[in-house]
C-alpha cells in the first residue's frame, strides 16, 4: 500500500509534465511550421512564442520532480531504466539545454532580425519536437518490457528505436502540438486576435484529427509487436482507461469546434491522464519484467519521509501554481503596450533627482553600527571556539546579522550614490 | 527479490570510460555552481533595489532592479535547464550509486524540486509582473525566489554532506538498507558548515561578477548614478561576505578535520601522521612531503584543532589506493584561500573608504582589482569544489563506496561527453554575447512604461 503511494505521485507528475510542458513543446512545433494560416508567419511566431514566457520554467519542473521521487522511492529501477535508456535521455538532456537557452536568448532579442534570431529560433523549434519525441521512446521503452534490472543490461539500441516506442514518440510531438494549438487558440481569444484564433482552431482540429489517428494506429503497433502490453490495454482498468482516453479525446475535438477551448483543455488532460492511467494498469504490479512495484519499493522511512515531503511541497505547490495560472489566463502577465520602446526623448534621463529622501539619523546609524560590531564578535567568537550545535548556530546567526547591518549601512547611503 | 536481480554487488562493471564520465560530471558541475550563486544571492539584490525605490521614490533604484531582473530570468532559464542535466546525469553516469542509496538521499533532491517549483513559478510571476502588478505586490511576488533560492541550494547541499560523511543508514550486501533520510540529511554535523560556506559565497561571486560589469563602465568613464548605484550594491553584497567567508571557512576546514582527516591532509600534503603539524603555503607535494613551500611551523595543529601541540593525521593512515591525488586537491585549495584573502583585503578596503569618506573609491587600481575579482570568483568557487570533491575520491560515498563502483555500464560516455562539451561551448558563448548585448541597452528603454 505505503509503496504504491509513491507511484501514485509519479503517475500525477507524468501527466502534468504531458499536459503542462507538452503543450510548451508543442508551442516550438508551431514555430518550426508558422505558416498555412491567415496571420503572417512572423506574427504566429512571435505570439507562439510570448505565450509559454511566464510558465514554461514553472511547466518544466514537473520533469525534476518525476525523476527524483524516482530515484528516490524506486532506486532499482531508476538506475537501471536510465542506464539501459542512456541514448534517448541524452538526447532529450540535449534538447532541453539547447530548448532552454535558446527561448533565454530569443526573448533577449525583442526587437532582433536577421539570421542570428532565425537561427535561434529554429534551434529553439527543433529541440522542442527532439526532446518530447526522446521522452516518449524512453516510456516505450519501459512499456514494452525492454528494461531490464540491473547496470545497462537491455539492448542500448532497440530499447528504445523500437516500433512501439517511435509510435510513441511520434505521438507525443503530434499531442504536443495539438495541446499547444489549443491553448493559444484560448490565448489568442484572450488577446482579442480573431485571425490567430481562426489559425489556431484550424491547426488544433487538423493535429487532433492527427494525433487521434496516430494513437489508433499506435494500438495496432502494440497488438503486433508487444503482446503482454496490448493484453494489459483491452482487459480490466487497461480497457476501461483506454475507452475513457478516446471519448474524452474525440468530446475535446468537438468542443474545439465548437470554440470552447477552456473545456478543450480540461478535456484534452483528461485524455492524457486516461492514456498515462491506463499504461499504469496495463503492467500493474510490474515496474520492471520481474520487479514489482513493490519489490522496487525503498523502505518504509524513505517512503513516508517522501509522502510527508510531497504533501508539504503540495501544500505550497498547488497555491502557487493556482496564483501562477490565474494570473497568466486572465492576461495580467500579458505583454503590455508600455513593453513596446519609448521614444527616447520622452523619457527623462538617468539624472533624476530623487523624489525624497531623509536626512541620516546620526543616532540611529551609530546604534546600528555598534551592532554590526558586537554581533561580529559574537559571531566570529562563537564560531571559532564554541563547539556545542546551538552556539555555533547563534554564531551564523550573529554573522548574519552583521552581514545584513552592514550591507544596509553601505549599499545605500543616505546621501545618495 | 531486486535484490539479488539488481547486480548490487560492489563488484565494479568493466567501465573503461570512468575518466570520461567524472569529466563530463565536473563539466556539467562547474557549469552550474557559478549559475547557483546567482540563484542563493541575486533576487535578494534585487529585491533591495527595488526596496529601495519603494521607500525613496528615487527612479535610479528602479531601474536597476528592472534591468536586473530581465539577467535574473535569463540566468535562471540556463540555470534550470543545467540542472536539469545534472539530474539526469546522477542517473545517467551514476546508477548503482542511485540504485544502491537513492533511498537514503534522494529525498534531498525531491524537496529541491519544490523550491525548484517555487522559484521558477514566482520568477514568471516577478519577471513579468512589472507595470502589471502593483508595486508592493510586485515585491511581495519576488520573495519567494529569494527564500526558494536558500532552501535550493540548502537541500542540495545536504545531498553532497551526506556523500562526503554518510549516516543514517545500515549497509547490507552493499547497499542501503534501513535508511532514516531525514536524519541522514539534516542531523549531520558535517552540513551545516558546508552549507554556510556556499551561502557566503554565494554573495561573493554573484557580488564581484555583477561589480566588475560596472567596474569596466566606470573604467570606460561611465559613472553616472545608475553604475554608481548598481556597483555600490552589488560590490557592498560581496564586500560584506569576503571577510566573513573568513571565518565560515576556518569552522569548514575544522569539520574537514574532524570527519575527513584523510581530505585535509590532501588539502594539506601532509604524508605522515604529525603532532604539532606545520603549515605549507605554496610548493609541491612530491609525494613524502611539501617541496619549495613557505613552511610555518605548527600552524596546521593549530588551525585544525586549536592547539599548536594536536596531532594531526596524514595519509598514511590510509592505503595508497584509498588516497586523493594531493596536489590536485592542495593546489584547488591554496587557489581558494589565496584568492578569498584578497578579496577580504579588498572588501576591507571597500568598506573603510565607503564608511570614512561616504563615497566610493576614486583610485583606478581599485576598478579593475574589482573587475578582475569577477572571474577570479568563479576561480575561487570551482577550486573550493575541487577541493571538496577531489579531496573526497576515490569514494562517491565516504568510505562507503568507491566511484567506480558506481559508474554506470554503458558505453556510450566518450560520445555524450563530447557532444556535452560542444553544447556547453555554445552555451558559453550565447551568456557572454547576451551579457554584452545587456550592457548596450540604453537605459531608457528599461525606465519606459
Amino acid at each position: 500500500m505505503l509503496a504504491d503511494v509513491p507511484i501514485v505521485f509519479v503517475l500525477i507528475g507524468i501527466t502534468a509534465y504531458t499536459v503542462l510542458s507538452g503543450a510548451d513543446f508543442g508551442a516550438g512545433l508551431w514555430m518550426l511550421v508558422p505558416g498555412g494560416g491567415q496571420a503572417s508567419a512572423a506574427a504566429t511566431r512571435d505570439d507562439t512564442r510570448h505565450a509559454i514566457g511566464p510558465v514554461w520554467e514553472a511547466n518544466h519542473v514537473w520533469l525534476i520532480f518525476v525523476l527524483t521521487v524516482m530515484w528516490t522511492c524506486y532506486p532499482v529501477a531508476f538506475g537501471s531504466i536510465v542506464s539501459t535508456l542512456a541514448v534517448p535521455l541524452l538526447i532529450a538532456a540535449i534538447g532541453i539545454i539547447f530548448r532552454g537557452t535558446t527561448y533565454a536568448l530569443r526573448s533577449q532579442l525583442e526587437r532582433g532580425e536577421g539570421r542570428g534570431v532565425e537561427l535561434v529560433e529554429n534551434l529553439f523549434a527543433l529541440s522542442s519536437v527532439l526532446t518530447p519525441f526522446a521522452l516518449a521512446t524512453v516510456v516505450g521503452g519501459i512499456a514494452t518490457g525492454r528494461v531490464p534490472v540491473g547496470n545497462a543490461r537491455g539492448n542500448i539500441i532497440t530499447s528504445w528505436l523500437n516500433p512501439v516506442s517511435i509510435m510513441a514518440g511520434v505521438l507525443a510531438v503530434a499531442f504536443s502540438g495539438y495541446l499547444a494549438a489549443v491553448y493559444l487558440a484560448a490565448d489568442a481569444r484572450r488577446l482579442s486576435e480573431r485571425t490567430l484564433m481562426r489559425d489556431f482552431r484550424h491547426r488544433a482540429l487538423l493535429s487532433g484529427v492527427a494525433a487521434g489517428a496516430l494513437a489508433l494506429a499506435g494500438l495496432l503497433v502494440v497488438r503486433a509487436e508487444a503482446g503482454t502490453l496490448w493484453h494489459g490495454l483491452t482487459t480490466g482498468a487497461g480497457l476501461a482507461l483506454v475507452i475513457v482516453s478516446g471519448l474524452a479525446g474525440v468530446m475535446t475535438l468537438v468542443l474545439v469546434w465548437r470554440g470552447y477551448f477552456g473545456l478543450a483543455r480540461a478535456s484534452a488532460a483528461l485524455a492524457v491522464a486516461a492514456v498515462i492511467a491506463g499504461w499504469a494498469a496495463a503492467q500493474e504490479p510490474l515496474l520492471l519484467p520481474g520487479l514489482t512495484v513493490r519489490a522496487a519499493a525503498a523502505g518504509r522511512a524513505t517512503l513516508i519521509a517522501t509522502i510527508i515531503g510531497v504533501a508539504v511541497g503540495a501544500a505550497v505547490l498547488v497555491p502557487s501554481l493556482g496564483l501562477l495560472y490565474t494570473l497568466v489566463l486572465r492576461g495580467r502577465l500579458d505583454a503590455a503596450a508600455s513593453d513596446e520602446p519609448a521614444a527616447p526623448a520622452s523619457v527623462p534621463g538617468p539624472v533624476v533627482v530623487p523624489v525624497a529622501r531623509r536626512a541620516a539619523s546620526v543616532p540611529g546609524t551609530r546604534l546600528a553600527w555598534a551592532f554590526a560590531g558586537v554581533s561580529l564578535v559574537a559571531g566570529v567568537g562563537l564560531l571559532v571556539f564554541a563547539s556545542p550545535a546551538w552556539a555555533i548556530a547563534i554564531g551564523v546567526l550573529a554573522l548574519l546579522a552583521c552581514a545584513v547591518t552592514v550591507f544596509a549601512l553601505t549599499a545605500a547611503p543616505e546621501d545618495g550614490a | 527479490m531486486g535484490l539479488s536481480l539488481a547486480g548490487a554487488s560492489p563488484a565494479p562493471v568493466n567501465q573503461q570510460y570512468l575518466f570520461e564520465a567524472r569529466q563530463m560530471q565536473a563539466l556539467s558541475l562547474s557549469v552550474h555552481i557559478p549559475l547557483v550563486c546567482f540563484g542563493i544571492a541575486f533576487p535578494a539584490l534585487v529585491l533591495f533595489a527595488e526596496w529601495r525605490y519603494l521607500r525613496t521614490g528615487d527612479p535610479v533604484y528602479r531601474t536597476v532592479a528592472r534591468r536586473w531582473s530581465r539577467i535574473m530570468l535569463a540566468l535562471f532559464a540556463v540555470g534550470v535547464v543545467t540542472g536539469t542535466i545534472l539530474s539526469f546525469e546522477l542517473g545517467l553516469l551514476w546508477p548503482v550509486w542511485m540504485q544502491d542509496f537513492g533511498n537514503v538521499f534522494g529525498l534531498g533532491f525531491t524537496l529541491e524540486g519544490f523550491s525548484f517549483f517555487v522559484e521558477a513559478i514566482f520568477i514568471g510571476i516577478y519577471a513579468y509582473g512589472w507595470d502589471r502588478l502593483r508595486p508592493w505586490l510586485h515585491f511581495a511576488s519576488g520573495l519567494p525566489i529569494a527564500l526558494a533560492g536558500i532552501s535550493g541550494s540548502f537541500f542540495v547541499i545536504s545531498v553532497n554532506a551526506w556523500m562526503n560523511h554518510p549516516t543514517g543508514f545500515t549497509l547490507r550486501d552493499g547497499r542501503a538498507v534501513d535508511a532514516h533520510p531525514w536524519s541522514a540529511l539534516f542531523a549531520n554535523p558535517f552540513f551545516y558548515a558546508e552549507y554556510v560556506h556556499m551561502y557566503f559565497a554565494g554573495y561573493i561571486v554573484c557580488g564581484f561578477l555583477m561589480a566588475g560589469a560596472y567596474a569596466w563602465a566606470f573604467l570606460r568613464g561611465r559613472r553616472g548614478r545608475y553604475e554608481r548605484t548598481a556597483l555600490r550594491i552589488s560590490l557592498t553584497a560581496a564586500a560584506v561576505a569576503a571577510p566573513l567567508e573568513v571565518v565560515v571557512g576556518d569552522w569548514a576546514a575544522r569539520d574537514v578535520a574532524q570527519y575527513q582527516p584523510v581530505k585535509l591532509a590532501a588539502m594539506e600534503g601532509l604524508a605522515q601522521t604529525t603532532r604539532g603539524a606545520a603549515e605549507h603555503l605554496l610548493g609541491w607535494y612530491n609525494g613524502h612531503a611539501v617541496v619549495w613551500g613557505i613552511e610555518i611551523p605548527k600552524l596546521l595543529a593549530l588551525l585544525a584543532f586549536h592547539n599548536p601541540n594536536a596531532t594531526v593525521k596524514g595519509l598514511d593512515i590510509v592505503p595508497l589506493a584509498d588516497q586523493p591525488p594531493v596536489n590536485v586537491v592542495r593546489f584547488a585549495f591554496q587557489t581558494m584561500v589565496g584568492i578569498g584573502t584578497l578579496f577580504a583585503l579588498l572588501s576591507l578596503f571597500y568598506l573603510y573608504i565607503s564608511l570614512r569618506r561616504r563615497r566610493l573609491p576614486n583610485a583606478r587600481w581599485f576598478y579593475w582589482a574589482v573587475l578582475l575579482a569577477g572571474p577570479l570568483s568563479v576561480v575561487a568557487l570551482i577550486a573550493g569544489w575541487i577541493t571538496t570533491e577531489v579531496g573526497r575520491q576515490p569514494w562517491i560515498v565516504y568510505d562507503v563506496m568507491r566511484v567506480d563502483a558506481a559508474v554506470t555500464g554503458a558505453h556510450i560516455i566518450p560520445f555524450g561527453y563530447g557532444a556535452l562539451c560542444l553544447v556547453y561551448l555554445g552555451l558559453a558563448g550565447a551568456v557572454v554575447w547576451l551579457l554584452r548585448r545587456f550592457s548596450r541597452i540604453p537605459l531608457e528603454d528599461d525606465d519606459a512604461g
